[in-house]
């Protein structure tokens, strides 16, 4: 006799220790950011956001952020195909090392991005030589490194899409005369479209938040490298006033990518 | 940077147990203070500490080293300590101001401004006039942050406009910087160049452009041990300038 699938509406039976314990971990988290919320100067917070610093930095996270996102999914959809659906030798290893700014500290990602891309980098040297292009200090810079940090989310959000479809849909396409092409863009990529979307937002809270990296490779310049979280961190040292308005916009945003996520991400019901 | 803000913190934690005991046998020179001093005088406070605690048996010197804005805020929010160390004026002042200090600041070593190039000088930067040449990588602090402050001072004092590739947020990310060849030159404090080592080198501001950046020190107002800050205080001021001077530092 199977059993009745379980009622999770009815409160569970937790001992009274474990529920003290819980709060607390709750607190840790509210606490900080009441803390946000209690600081804030709400009279001159728009006065402050407004303010021409405020509004440069938020200009260059949204361009900055967004086009990060865009390669990462340029790039990125592919590789996770190939992850998904390629075997061949060394791939656990290079996947290992392909997420690796995932759990890696920004700022060496920033100091291996310089190493790389930088005027007396692997790539840099040859990229200025004939092409003129120099990266370090510039936007473009500042795009590369979001890129480095944000577009691993992407690739191991889209990865475990593609994993968990159904490939009978792609078989029949391919039966029914489909080419590869065709089967790819007319069937794999709207069956897995729920973790294309969940990894480009992931991928983008990513890049907005992004700090070590930028800072290390990019530097600091407004309008050109000086990221929101840049600005806050400069701003703690002159208006911690203005500091608390930009840290709550990018904390606004945050809670808004993971409420919007939560059915994806959180797993909730 | 975690590495040493853990050590700080263990530093702290050990002086305010430590320093609990050690109260009612302050008038003997003896017990544990915690030191909360500028970065830019980590390495030659450290020499300093062990020195000091070698001529006074039974003294420990406990440091916690950061920025001295970080630090300042750390204090003001009740972070418990005997000396404060700063890398500039306006700080110390503000922790007077708050009435955080007990008795007045003594200005124990200065520090000046020169320009980081790497080692040979390849771009042939002789001045601060150079630094406004076209296709010239320069990084600056940010206007924030003393360094940045000071440079932009000292700019303008020369009638040099420089429009650096970016502002860095401390002084040692610009030193690294040319270390590392990304950049061309920048301007720096004298110390950070000799700390740098052998990958840069300095090229001197003529001191009619140079501006001098001074270092308070002073006991804080909930040390717990008057005498021991005090005697260190004194200590840095006579027995420890030639270590400083040894890092670069000037003479108060």
């Amino acid at each position: 006799m199977a059993l009745p699938p379980p009622d999770r509406r009815r409160p569970a039976a937790a001992p009274v220790p474990f529920v003290i314990l819980a709060g607390a971990g709750a607190t840790f988290f509210l606490l900080p950011l009441l803390g946000l919320l209690v600081r804030t100067p709400w009279g001159s917070a728009w006065a402050l956001l407004t303010s021409s610093e405020a509004l440069t930095a938020l200009r260059l996270s949204l361009i900055a952020s967004l086009s990060a996102t865009a390669i990462a999914l340029l790039l990125g959809v592919p590789l996770a195909w190939v992850y998904a659906r390629v075997t061949f030798p060394g791939r656990a290893i290079l996947r290992a090392l392909t997420v690796l700014p995932m759990v890696l500290p920004p700022v060496v990602g920033g100091v291996a991005l310089l190493l790389a891309f930088g005027r007396r980098g692997l790539l840099g040297g040859w990229l200025a030589d004939v092409f003129g292009i120099h990266l370090p200090f510039t936007t473009a810079g500042a795009i590369l490194a979001e890129t480095f940090v944000a577009m691993p989310f992407l690739v191991v959000t889209v990865e475990a899409g593609l994993r968990s479809m159904d490939t009978r849909f792609e078989d029949a396409a391919r039966t029914l005369g489909a080419r590869r092409w065709t089967v790819l863009w007319r069937v794999t990529l709207p069956l897995v479209r729920p973790s294309l979307v969940a990894g480009a937002v992931l991928c983008w809270a990513r890049a907005l938040g992004e700090f070590g990296a930028t800072i290390t490779f990019a530097g600091n310049f407004p309008g050109r490298t000086q990221t929101m979280p840049l600005a806050v961190y400069l701003a703690l040292e002159t208006s911690p006033q203005s500091a608390i308005v930009l840290s709550l916009i990018l904390l606004l945003v945050s809670l808004a990518v993971l409420v919007g996520l939560r059915d994806r991400w959180l797993g909730a019901s | 940077m975690p590495s040493s803000v853990a050590a700080g913190l263990i530093a702290v934690l050990l002086a305010a147990g430590q320093g609990a005991c050690a109260a009612p046998t302050s008038s003997t020179i003896g017990g544990s203070i915690t030191v909360f001093a500028a970065s830019s005088l980590t390495h030659a406070f450290t020499r300093i500490g062990a020195n000091f605690a070698a001529a006074h048996p039974g003294a420990m010197v406990h440091f916690t080293f950061a920025g001295s804005s970080t630090l300042a805020a750390q204090i003001e929010q009740g972070a418990i300590g005997d000396v404060f160390a700063s890398a500039d004026q306006p700080t110390m002042q503000k922790l007077v101001d708050a009435g955080l200090v007990s008795g007045s600041p003594s200005t124990f070593a200065r520090n000046r401004l020169q320009i980081v190039v790497a080692a040979g000088n390849p771009k042939h930067i002789g001045g601060l006039a150079d630094l406004s040449r076209a296709g010239l990588v320069v990084l600056l602090c940010a206007p924030a942050v003393p360094c940045g402050r000071y440079a932009s001072q000292a700019l303008r004092t020369a009638g040099v406009t420089v429009t650096p590739a970016s502002q860095e947020t401390d002084v040692k990310a610009v030193v690294s910087k040319v270390a590392l060849q990304e950049a061309d030159a920048g301007i720096v404090y004298v110390t950070d160049v000799k700390d740098a080592g052998a990958a840069v080198q300095g090229v001197d501001i003529p001191v009619r452009f140079n501006v001098t950046a001074d270092y308070p020190m002073a006991v804080l107002k909930d040390s717990q041990d008057v005498a021991l800050a005090r005697a260190f205080i004194s200590y840095v001021l006579a027995d420890g300038q030639h270590i400083l001077a040894r890092d670069g530092f000037a003479a108060p």
